[in-house]
């Protein structure tokens, strides 16, 4: 068995458990953004003078959100994904452990799982997208690069969460990670605000994580402001995090499987 | 004739006691199991401050200034600020309430264990409630110090912002109490926290007053108990008080005494078989 269709099985395993739950899955999906763009979308909105509109480029405040909660959606799904329910394939259920006495290799499961999480994240910017379509958010038919865009950074989350999960023996590094590191993210990307309003040093920070690059990428696709000087940078960012993210799970967790 | 010396009988205040008493023992339990994962828990504590700094300051930035109920206009980050000390003394109540508990009940067998020795149905419930109010109490506490430091707090009233957060716990404590019992699998937590608790953050005046939705709207938002924490709370802060905050501390005192006696009977039920 080649180490793709070893990974194809590891991919369908996770299917077979998901089938049970899609519908529900995609509801929440669907219902997330909708309850975050008609409160803090309209809500904040509201608050905004037409003067005040000037720091979000121009554009309503909740045109200006969306495609930014779309990246965090993308980043918080890939990482609740990656942590707790990788714990239970490799401790609590050991899933990895019966499938290591099969032809599939280490090398099999990362990619079946960086495969399912490309395909979780996918399926629900879909849906996302077709949220922000219904509130008119969308602007060009460009913004279903935001898809591609979603899945990127969901992917690169998942490598290097998984690359840390492989290295806990419990599951309360799981709170540090996402109270200090991704809840931050969420906050400070450029999702909510413009990075322009952080103080300078605050703002080289913002631009040097993840998020932020994902976010640029999502929101000039489905606001038509991509700029093709800086495209190829965020993608780059992005491909190296989930190619270093990658290098290090098969490590780690070669060296976990093992232990 | 000789007789054996009986105490005199506990009246019902020193059967509450004595039921109280024999509670802590759970939030000792409760405090063992956390001595290795204390992160956990102190964690919490910077939720509400990295919201206040992203959305009450980054916002706050652009927003400046928003107009209180009674017409008084107050910086974003002074609305703001209160609320996310009702929302963190709820999250506290929430969390502990509903996953670790449904964990105990339903994976760990922890209160099976605990039903053969002095304890009953009513310890537990107490006993988990006294634990969710101090890790709400500790949420609560810090974004006080928070707010004090930066000038947020616009009343001596906020003085009462730490007790009235921990009715708020409470409420929300005995709410998960009851909710938790409900559940049957690890995906249905998607039910509370994706369609109770999350809409309520959003939608209870936390960022925005509530009065640029439509009446009917509105109305469905003043029925939530987090209204009506974010209400009392950030009328302490801020020194609007006056009869919307005794309805706000009314609505809470019935909602909490509501949930409670769900929680009891539905953990008789789990429980007592």
């Amino acid at each position: 068995m080649t180490v793709v269709s070893a990974s194809g099985r590891v991919w369908q395993r996770n299917w077979l458990v998901y089938r049970r739950l899609w519908h529900r899955s995609l509801a929440f999906g669907f219902l997330q953004p909708v309850l975050f763009l008609t409160a803090m979308g309209i809500g904040i909105g509201a608050l905004l003078t037409p003067a005040s509109l000037a720091a979000f480029g121009g554009v309503d405040y909740i045109d200006w959100l969306g495609p930014g909660l779309l990246a965090a959606m993308a980043m918080q799904t890939a990482t609740f994904e990656s942590t707790y329910p990788i714990m239970n394939k490799i401790m609590w259920g050991r899933n990895y452990e019966a499938m290591l006495s099969t032809p599939v290799g280490i090398r099999s499961i990362l990619i079946g799982e960086l495969a399912w999480s490309a395909f979780r994240i996918g399926s629900l910017a879909s849906v996302f997208l077709v949220v922000l379509a219904i509130f008119g958010i969308v602007r060009t038919p460009l913004a279903i690069l935001a898809i591609p865009f979603a899945t990127l950074v969901g992917v690169a989350f998942s490598a290097c969460l998984i690359a840390f999960t492989a290295t806990q023996k419990n599951d309360v590094g799981f709170s540090a990670i996402f109270r200090f590191v991704i809840n931050p993210l969420f906050l400070f990307s450029g999702t909510f605000f413009p990075l322009t309003q952080l103080p300078e040093g605050l703002r080289f920070v913002a631009w040097a994580t993840p998020l932020f690059h994902g976010v640029e990428l999502i929101r000039g696709s489905i606001l038509d402001q991509l700029n093709p000087l800086t495209v190829p940078l965020h993608l780059a960012y992005l491909l190296v995090m989930l190619g270093i993210g990658a290098w290090f799970a098969e490590r780690t967790l070669t060296r976990r499987m093992a232990g | 004739m000789t007789t054996l010396a009986h105490p005199a009988a506990p009246g019902p205040l020193g059967h509450a006691w004595t039921r109280i008493w024999r509670a802590r023992r759970l939030v000792e339990r409760n405090i063992m199991v956390y001595r290795h994962q204390w992160i956990i828990i102190l964690s919490g504590v910077f939720e509400p401050i990295f919201y206040l700094i992203g959305i009450g300051l980054g916002l706050g930035g652009i927003i400046q200034e928003v107009a209180l109920a009674d017409g008084r206009m107050v910086a974003y980050a002074a609305f703001v600020a209160p609320a996310l000390l009702a929302t963190a003394a709820m999250n506290g109540a929430v969390f502990e309430t509903i996953f670790n508990v449904f964990f105990k009940l339903n994976y760990a067998k922890t209160y099976e264990g605990v039903l053969a020795t002095p304890m009953g149905i009513t310890e537990i419930a107490l006993g988990e409630m006294m634990w969710a109010l101090m890790r709400a109490a500790l949420y609560a506490v810090a974004m006080f110090v928070i707010m004090l430091a930066t000038g947020l707090i616009l009343s001596p009233w906020g003085l009462l912002m730490v007790p009235a957060a921990l009715l708020v716990a409470a409420s929300f404590a005995a709410a998960g109490l009851a909710g938790t019992s409900f559940l049957r699998t690890v995906n249905d937590f998607d039910v509370p926290m994706g369609l109770i608790v999350m809409p309520m953050f959003l939608f209870s005046g936390t960022f925005f007053p509530i009065e640029i939705y439509p009446e009917p709207v509105q109305w469905f938002m003043q029925a939530t108990p987090l209204f009506h924490a974010i209400s009392l709370i950030r009328g302490l802060s801020t020194g609007l008080v006056g009869l919307g905050q005794l309805w706000d501390f009314l609505y809470l005192a019935a909602f909490f005494a509501i949930c409670m006696s769900i929680a009891m009977r539905q953990m008789e039920r789990r429980l007592i078989k």
